[in-house]
């Protein structure tokens, strides 16, 4: 070894054993503290879709100053959580944070043997697995309005928290199970100088050979099924009769989750024609392909569609957005609790239920829609901060000219003080961003939300979309067949024939 | 002391654990789910179901197109090639080589991503074509995966067998027919299976392409979506099965191939 090599060796070898010294001294730090709190530490085990929560690590100027102080975030809210548990409740908290890709992976997964404590999946999903008897419901201390800790149930929207009291499955309410945690409905994010805003505002337009070959549609049964039935009963749904009628919402509701096998077939059909016209389903590329201007318009979640437009103002490349007149699908993601995670075990549910909390204080609403750009259920109720923050992001700036009215009382009040909760904003936010991540009252009047499908009506669902994305061997055409046959002919001769006369046997 | 004996059985413990692990218990998994209902009784109606829907089989078809035109596609830009950097005429060959290979060192969604935006700019709308776009972008993906093994054979081929078949009067193209090619068939049918069984399942290809049709690896997921793990257990089987008669019918007559050689 010369002497260049050996000095090379020596720093390595320093270099290795300084970066093992802070594993050890947290090693360390962490059996003492365990002494400490003998088996107090509670283990809580949550799934939430990927990206869906702030990870922390903002840039210095990302700060979002606000009149009542600045939010950013430094660490991730799960680090944040972990402190602020054994803060307020002298409990450590250890966090095992997973991810799923769909609601139906996280079912597959909670099916096939994984526990977890608190899931985040979306309503329909949460009504399954409120049919099934899976989930535990919140406890009573959760609604005390009483404990400033409960930012959850001081906090929520009351429109939202309206819509969890009134919707029930099985005769069970949602809000005794669940907590919202984002909200949003579905529309189309479109480029205005392809699109007309009135196109983009019904359905129809995935199939409009207008627009041959320029959208693009989210590659999933769920939302294409409420897209084609929004399509086939367009007619109906905006016809003054049935807008006028009184029963409008339950009739609404009744009609968009229609599931009688002629509707369904009928579906079948609308989506073939949509297939052979749209650009194409995607799974996640529709977002890039809008702000690349690939296609003209895409069938979007409004919290994508509010990125989508984001990305797209960066780039100094205009977007807008457009909800269907017919309806739009109402979501909801909520925070339960699963019985075979949880069980008895009352300190894990107490952390379960923090953790929900902690994730609707203010600061961290803020935060987390920041991050990942959907809408949260939380109003904030006294703390104003989150009214603040859709002002900080869409209010007018000082001496714009064209500015618009845009009202959010339904959102963040209970009725007192509608007039308190108006942002000026730019006018062309009443379509683009504002409008997308809060929608107006009037969009709100005719959202249905999309039923938890049973089992048959799943199965057949799933068949009709299995029938429009396969390819189908009756329409092979007649020269593929003889071709195919001809083939397979012949690489069994050449089998055959090697077999008979190979000159080496 | 005495009584551990650091054998060769004990060297091979680890991989038979691995193997149960990864391979058979899997399998094992597989097999009942593919063979089971709902309710957990046996049946065989998920493997009737697949061979009497037009969809599944439709989808059988559309994937085993995709794959033989994009076999034979590779095929056909790989042989010339790894012929011309095997027949050695190249300075600059070892660059060549690598020119092939380091697109195997980029992530491949990554160079499929760069592919869309190539067609993108040649075709304009690329939804227009999306059959034609799969077979571009899986051969993209796979072309190395044909190139380097036919290159290995070329180049292991035994120079004198040609210099013998140029003695004995043989021109270029027959020295090349009789010889060179027989001679690389093992090659070629290692570049076959690399390329065929993975594009008859890659659909983040198709994914990333825009083609909404689906093959064999996307009609699994969508089984597995509808929470029918059975049916999808079920196409997973029937692909496995198709995988070994493809590597029996080509193990065959690779053998025959390496004993003509080695008659030679």
């Amino acid at each position: 070894m010369t002497e260049k090599k050996r000095k090379i060796a020596a720093i390595l070898a320093c270099c290795m054993t300084v970066s093992l010294l802070p594993a050890f001294s947290m090693r360390a730090e962490a059996s003492g503290n365990g002494e400490e709190d003998k088996g107090r530490e509670v283990t809580l085990r949550v799934s939430n879709w990927e990206e869906y929560i702030d990870l922390g690590g903002w840039d210095e100027e990302e700060t979002i100053e606000l009149d009542s102080g600045d939010v950013i975030g430094e660490r991730s809210m799960i680090e944040d959580f972990k402190e602020w548990y054994y803060e307020t409740y002298g409990i450590r908290v250890k966090v095992e944070y997973s991810t799923f890709g769909t609601n139906e992976d996280l079912y597959n997964m909670l099916t096939l043997g994984d526990t977890f404590d608190l899931v985040c999946p979306s309503e329909y999903m949460i009504m399954k697995l409120m049919t099934e008897d899976r989930l535990l419901p919140l406890s009573e201390e959760f609604f005390h309005t009483s404990d400033k800790n409960n930012y959850y149930i001081n906090g929520v929207s009351p429109y939202i928290q309206s819509v969890f009291e009134n919707s029930e499955i099985d005769g069970k309410k949602w809000s005794d199970y669940a907590a919202g945690y984002m909200w949003g409905i579905t529309g189309i994010v479109y480029n205005p100088e392809m699109v007309s805003g009135e196109e983009a505002s019904s359905w129809k337009i995935l199939s409009d050979p207008a627009f041959h070959r320029q959208i693009t549609i989210k590659d999933n049964v769920r939302d294409s099924y409420f897209a084609a039935v929004g399509a086939i009963k367009s007619d109906l749904l905006t016809s003054e009769e049935f807008l006028n009628s009184p029963d409008y919402l339950q009739n609404l509701e009744r009609e968009m989750n229609d599931t009688a096998p002629e509707i369904i077939s009928k579906v079948q059909e609308y989506l073939q024609d949509v297939k052979d016209n749209c650009y194409s389903f995607e799974s996640d590329s529709g977002k890039a392909d809008m702000i690349t201007g690939k296609v003209a318009a895409n069938y979007q979640w409004s919290g994508d569609a509010v990125y989508t437009m984001d990305q797209a103002d960066e780039d100094d490349f205009t977007l807008a957005f457009a909800v269907p007149e017919e309806s739009t699908n109402i979501y909801f993601d909520g925070w339960v609790m699963l019985k075979n995670g949880i069980g008895e075990d009352a300190a894990k549910q107490h952390a379960a239920e923090a953790f929900i909390n902690f994730n609707s204080r203010a600061d961290n609403v803020i935060r987390n829609m920041y991050y990942i750009g959907y809408t949260s259920v939380i109003s904030g109720g006294d703390d104003s901060r989150i009214f603040e923050y859709a002002d900080w992001c869409y209010g007018a700036e000082d001496g714009e000219e064209a500015v618009t009215d845009y009202d959010l009382g339904y959102f963040f009040s209970d009725g007192e003080e509608d007039g308190k909760y108006i942002i000026s904003a730019p006018a062309d936010q009443a379509y683009r961003q504002l409008f997308a991540q809060y929608p107006t009252e009037e969009v709100i009047s005719r959202s249905s939300i999309m039923a938890c499908f049973d089992e048959e009506q799943t199965k057949a669902i799933n068949q009709m979309w299995i029938n429009v994305r396969c390819y189908n061997i009756h329409d092979m055409p007649g020269w593929v067949r003889v071709f195919a046959i001809a083939a397979v002919c012949v690489a069994a001769g050449i089998g055959i024939w090697r077999k008979k006369h190979s000159f080496y046997r | 002391m005495n009584s551990f004996k650091f054998s060769r059985k004990v060297l091979g413990i680890p991989y038979a654990v691995f193997l149960l692990v990864f391979v058979a218990a899997p399998l094992a998994v597989l097999l009942y789910f593919a063979f089971t209902n709902g309710q957990g009784q046996f049946t065989a109606e998920n493997l009737t179901g697949f061979f009497t829907d037009p969809n599944t089989l439709g989808t059988l078809f559309y994937s085993f197109g995709i794959a033989v035109v994009t076999t034979a596609v590779c095929l056909l830009l790989a042989y010339p090639a790894a012929y011309i950097l095997a027949s050695g005429r190249w300075k600059a060959k070892s660059v060549l080589i690598m020119l092939f290979i380091i697109p195997m060192w980029i992530n491949f969604s990554l160079r499929i991503t760069a592919l869309k935006e190539i067609l993108t700019w040649l075709e304009g709308n690329l939804a227009y074509h999306p059959f034609l776009n799969t077979v571009i972008g899986m051969t993209y993906d796979f072309l190395p995966f044909m190139i380097l093994p036919i290159y290995t054979a070329i180049s292991r081929l035994d120079g004198a067998l040609l210099e013998a078949a140029r003695d004995l009067g043989a021109g270029e193209a027959q020295a090349f027919l009789k010889v060179t090619l027989p001679l690389s068939v093992p090659g070629i049918i290692s570049g076959v299976s690399m390329v065929f069984l993975p594009a008859m399942t890659n659909y983040v290809v198709l994914d990333m392409l825009y083609n909404s049709t689906y093959i064999m690896g996307s009609l699994i997921g969508s089984y597995f979506a509808a929470y029918n793990w059975h049916g999808g257990s079920m196409i997973a089987l029937i692909l496995l099965a198709i995988i070994c008669l493809f590597t029996l019918f080509t193990s065959g007559m690779e053998e025959e191939n390496v004993r003509g050689g080695t008659l030679l």
